[in-house]
């Protein structure tokens, strides 16, 4: 957990002076102090207090937490048939592949085409390219609702549709990176990449010699924030996977519930599979996580 | 400039040697955004020309579509169910939307008071943001369960009376709202946290000696020098108020009756679900319309902007 730490430091306030400055602010408000802890952790409870309660249902006896009576807020014994339950009626397995490798492959192909978009906007001058951008930056206003109709008709016509790559293309097709990409790519000094040009590097050269090496910070970000975005995809998933094999974790989810008789512990512990892959991924990397979340915004 | 001059071994004239390094970064910089680009204009940009079109035709499913003109847009005119689901996501951005940004700014600034595992406590309010949609759905469905949800049974358990969040439009509303803030008030909060760290220590210290209390000090400091954050997530947050729909589709479907219905659940319901593609492609290009005024709208009006572009 010391990236916990580190990245709660990284977003405190600057530490000029501190120890006279907070000795001062604590004199005048130690109970101020205590008022704030409490309100913290009730917050903090609150908020997962969802997340916990997913856990507790995925790992109860088969229905338990739902039985008439009174609430019960921890497993009676700790027990895995829902787990058992739903793997064993539901092809989990292939809808966690399909998730894996639609993620990767949407994952990969926009951080490499988000990248050398970017690095072009920053760093190469070239005709028509405020235009260019400004039409890229439009492209995030458009929501799935206004396009998903024609988008339908469209992966149909190019005889994609149900399959990996109606998912996949249209997913790569995003411009959020392009702006991560270029902000990140301005900040890097003009001397470094004129002087790989002055050794006579070209601009392939110099982008994946110079520029790329450095940018392991951005890469981190986006292909975190991408795979997350893919990860947890929903409304063109459905409307672009039609055959039950090929879902996608959040379809099957989805699946679950639309039975006649929803089995809410079932879906709980799907629920659980599908996002603890990215929890253990957001823990182990939220330092990158929330600087992408945050960069995004600031630019 | 003056090493390509001399590097010029040919003799070609400086000029020209310029126009041709201006034609090649022309070229190259083309070839860079082309791949985005080619995605974008295919997956994107045909499909808002498409969808239009479609706005324009009478089509059901596979059959020939026929041209109605502006038949679809006065259909949606006379639909109650259209204003209905129109209403309803006036009402959920005019909600949810303020909570979230004051909501995040108030969690900033107390984790950001120097409270002891402000981390841990930062980590716990971030953590929905990387749950989908559809999982948060699933487990608000089981925490708002009418019969055997946690929260009537706590209700039922105090000796109250539970609520009727399946049934009763309004509580099933609420049970929505609700869920969409606990999934985006994290990101709020990461935004105004990164916000706040921009502001000087300095500004304070002043302040405190002009004797300002803690609210005068949080109002004239922190909510101005904040802007940015709040201009930038005005904008992201009612964009996706605007576009709601994973929540509403994965809790209520829209029900019971209207009482849910969003301008995404019912444009999905038009064109997947009732297969009136042609109705559903023209409410999509109606809440592309409306975000795109508002965004045009606070980008104009906004006097912070120079600072976040």
């Amino acid at each position: 957990m010391t990236s916990t730490v580190t990245s709660g430091d990284a977003l405190a306030p600057p530490a000029a002076s501190p120890l006279k400055r907070r000795r001062g602010g604590r004199n005048g408000s130690r109970a101020g102090r205590t008022v704030r802890l409490v309100l913290a952790i009730i917050v903090s409870a609150i908020v997962f207090f969802p997340l916990y309660w997913m856990v507790v249902i995925a790992f109860s006896p088969r229905g338990e937490v739902f039985q008439p009576g009174g609430v019960r807020l921890w497993p009676s014994t700790f027990s895995v048939e829902n787990f058992e339950s739903v793997f064993a009626r539901f092809p989990v397995a292939e809808w966690f592949v399909n998730s894996v490798v639609i993620g990767i492959f949407v994952t990969v192909l926009t951080v490499a085409v988000n990248l050398l978009a970017g690095y072009a906007f920053a760093r190469i001058p070239f005709a028509g390219r405020n235009i260019l951008f400004l039409l890229a930056l439009s492209t995030m206003m458009i929501p799935v609702q206004a396009i998903m109709v024609a988008q339908f008709r469209l992966v149909v016509d190019l005889q994609i549709y149900g399959t990996y790559w109606s998912v996949i293309l249209p997913g790569a097709a995003a411009a959020f990176g392009i702006f991560l990409a270029r902000q990140f790519f301005l900040a890097i000094p003009q001397e470094l990449i004129e002087a790989a040009q002055i050794d006579g590097a070209g601009p392939v050269r110099t982008f994946v010699r110079i520029v790329l090496p450095l940018s392991k910070p951005l890469i981190a970000v986006l292909t975190l924030l991408t795979l997350l975005g893919s990860w947890n995809d929903f409304a063109w998933p459905l409307i672009a996977l039609k055959d039950n094999a090929l879902f996608t974790l959040p379809i099957g989810l989805l699946f679950l519930k639309g039975q006649s008789t929803p089995d809410y512990s079932a879906s709980m512990a799907l629920a659980l599979v599908s996002v603890l892959p990215m929890v253990i991924l957001f823990l182990a990397f939220q330092r990158y996580f929330i600087q992408g979340f945050a960069r995004s915004g600031i630019r | 400039m003056t090493t390509a001059a001399v590097r010029d071994r040919a003799g070609v004239p400086a000029s020209g040697r310029r126009r041709a390094a201006r034609r090649r970064d022309t070229l190259t910089g083309y070839a860079f955004v082309a791949p985005n680009m080619l995605l974008m204009g295919l997956f994107l940009f045909v499909p808002i020309a498409f969808a239009i079109q479609l706005s324009l035709q009478d089509t059901q499913g596979f059959g020939d579509p026929e041209w109605i003109g502006l038949g679809n847009y006065a259909r949606m005119a006379a639909d109650p169910i259209f204003w209905q689901s129109l209403g309803n996501t006036l009402v959920f951005t005019a909600i949810t939307v303020p909570i979230e940004l004051a909501g995040g700014l108030a969690l900033a600034v107390l984790l950001n008071s120097g409270l002891p595992a402000s981390g841990v406590f930062r980590t716990l309010i971030v953590l929905p943001l990387v749950i989908s949609g559809v999982a948060s759905g699933m487990i608000a469905v089981t925490i708002f369960s009418q019969g055997s949800g946690i929260i009537n049974k706590a209700l039922v358990s105090l000796g109250l009376s539970p609520v009727a969040w399946q049934s009763d439009g309004t509580a099933a509303f609420v049970s929505v709202m609700i869920t969409a803030i606990w999934l985006r008030i994290g990101f709020n909060m990461v935004i105004y946290l990164a916000g706040l760290q921009s502001i000087s220590p300095e500004l304070y210290e002043a302040a405190r000696i002009d004797n300002a209390n803690r609210w005068q000090l949080f109002r004239y400091i922190t909510v101005p020098l904040v802007g940015p954050s709040t201009f930038f997530l005005l904008i992201m947050n009612v964009i996706a108020s605007f576009q709601v729909f994973d929540v509403v589709f994965v809790m209520t479907g829209g029900g019971p009756g209207y009482a849910t219905s969003v301008l995404g659940t019912y444009a999905y319901r038009n064109g997947f679900q009732i297969r009136e593609q042609g109705y559903g492609a023209a409410i999509g290009v109606v809440i592309l319309v409306i975000t795109l005024i508002f965004t045009y709208v606070q980008w104009r009006a906004s006097r912070t902007r120079d600072l976040v572009e």
